[in-house]
């Protein structure tokens, strides 16, 4: 009795993992990554402890395109 | 399929990051070298001030031991830096076209590329930069870097999502009021969600710490170094660096985005020309032939 709603309520709710989505979640998920290093880490948060070296390495390009720096 | 898109979006967008630190090089680098010499300056005429007073103020730390020298961060680390932050918005630039696109089929890929381009520089850089700009070096307190990071993200998240909002609404309403209007009425929406955002989050100056250590200002900009007695002893940062460094950073936000809406743009329209001889394909070909045509193609 209950299986087939179960099954029609899954299925509703599934998003196929295409070539594409995969495509295009990876450049994105890799584009922020990349975003999160270059504008934040190491300044109002850090993942390598209180290592500066990304921050002093990119300072310039963080004051000049309008991420908060020290 | 997309990865050829995907391709060009990410080279077009280091190009364009690269461009941008071409620019930044030669017209931005000597203001930011000056607003690192007013902060040193300001930095030793508060220590001589401490000193006479002998009450150890807040001290900024910046001359613990440089990590990178300057030459390395004005040559190699602003370039590396801009060609990342190129390559990152190729990346989510190149996904919002493909979503686009795809919903609908019927725009002309130069054109939704000039116009995803304008969107995301505005959405993405200008509004929030309207509310928090970029800063100099000198400028911004290192006690708030936490409150401001905060901030700047939900500046920027804020503007985003009201930017896709207001194309929603704009899609909506041209159905009614004709393309023309539904277009002004979008852009009227965007202004106004992006309006009370900027009206409701607080002045950078305003944050509980700033208040309590410098007073009622707006800004984090350094004002006059006063000694006891009022006399200034250090001026204020200078208004003519803090544009110069706000103008350029504009500008080369604008050569970025620029080089994606027209390259990425060119590109898109061959690509988008070169699949319609691959369509007549599948029902006539043998398979040997649609597998080396597929090698080719891929």
């Amino acid at each position: 009795m209950t299986t087939p709603i179960a099954q029609s309520r899954q299925r509703s709710v599934t998003f196929p993992l295409t070539a594409r989505r995969a495509a295009l979640g990876l450049t994105a998920l890799l584009s922020l990554l990349l975003l999160y290093f270059l504008g934040i880490d190491q300044g109002a948060t850090s993942l390598f402890g209180s290592d500066t070296h990304i921050h002093e390495f990119v300072h310039d390009a963080r004051h000049f395109l309008g991420f908060p720096c020290h | 399929m997309e990865f050829r898109y995907i391709y060009r979006g990410l080279g077009v967008g280091l190009l364009g990051g690269l461009l941008a630190f071409v620019f930044a090089r030669i017209f931005a680098e000597p203001f930011i070298q000056d607003a690192i010499d007013y902060e040193a300056g300001r930095d030793a005429a508060q220590e001589s001030l401490n000193a006479a007073a002998s009450h150890g103020g807040h001290s900024h730390g910046a001359e613990a031991a440089e990590v990178f020298s300057r030459s390395v961060q004005r040559n190699v680390g602003i370039g590396v830096g801009m060609a990342i932050f190129g390559l990152a918005m190729g990346g989510l630039f190149v996904v919002a076209y493909l979503i686009v696109s795809r919903r609908y089929p019927g725009l002309r890929p130069r054109v939704l590329a000039a116009l995803l381009a304008a969107a995301g520089f505005v959405s993405l850089y200008l509004i929030p930069f309207a509310k928090y700009p970029a800063n100099p070096p000198a400028v911004g307190h290192e006690e708030t870097i936490g409150e401001r990071s905060v901030l700047y993200l939900a500046m920027i998240a804020i503007s985003v999502i009201s930017m896709v909002l207001a194309v929603l609404a704009a899609r909506w309403l041209a159905g009614r009021v004709g393309g023309w209007n539904a277009s002004l009425l979008g852009a009227l929406v965007f202004l106004v969600l992006v309006g009370i955002a900027m009206g409701l989050l607080p002045a950078l100056g305003h944050l509980g710490i700033n208040k309590a250590e410098y007073g009622n200002v707006a800004t984090e900009t350094p004002q006059p170094l006063r000694a006891p007695d009022g006399t200034i002893v250090y001026p204020g940062f200078p208004a003519d660096l803090l544009f110069r460094f706000r103008f350029y950073s504009v500008i080369s936000q604008l050569v970025l985005w620029a080089t994606l809406a027209l390259g990425f743009g060119a590109l898109a329209e061959r690509l988008a020309a070169s699949p319609a001889r691959e369509r007549p394909r599948p029902a006539a070909a043998e398979p040997g032939t649609m597998r080396s045509e597929a090698a080719t193609t891929a």
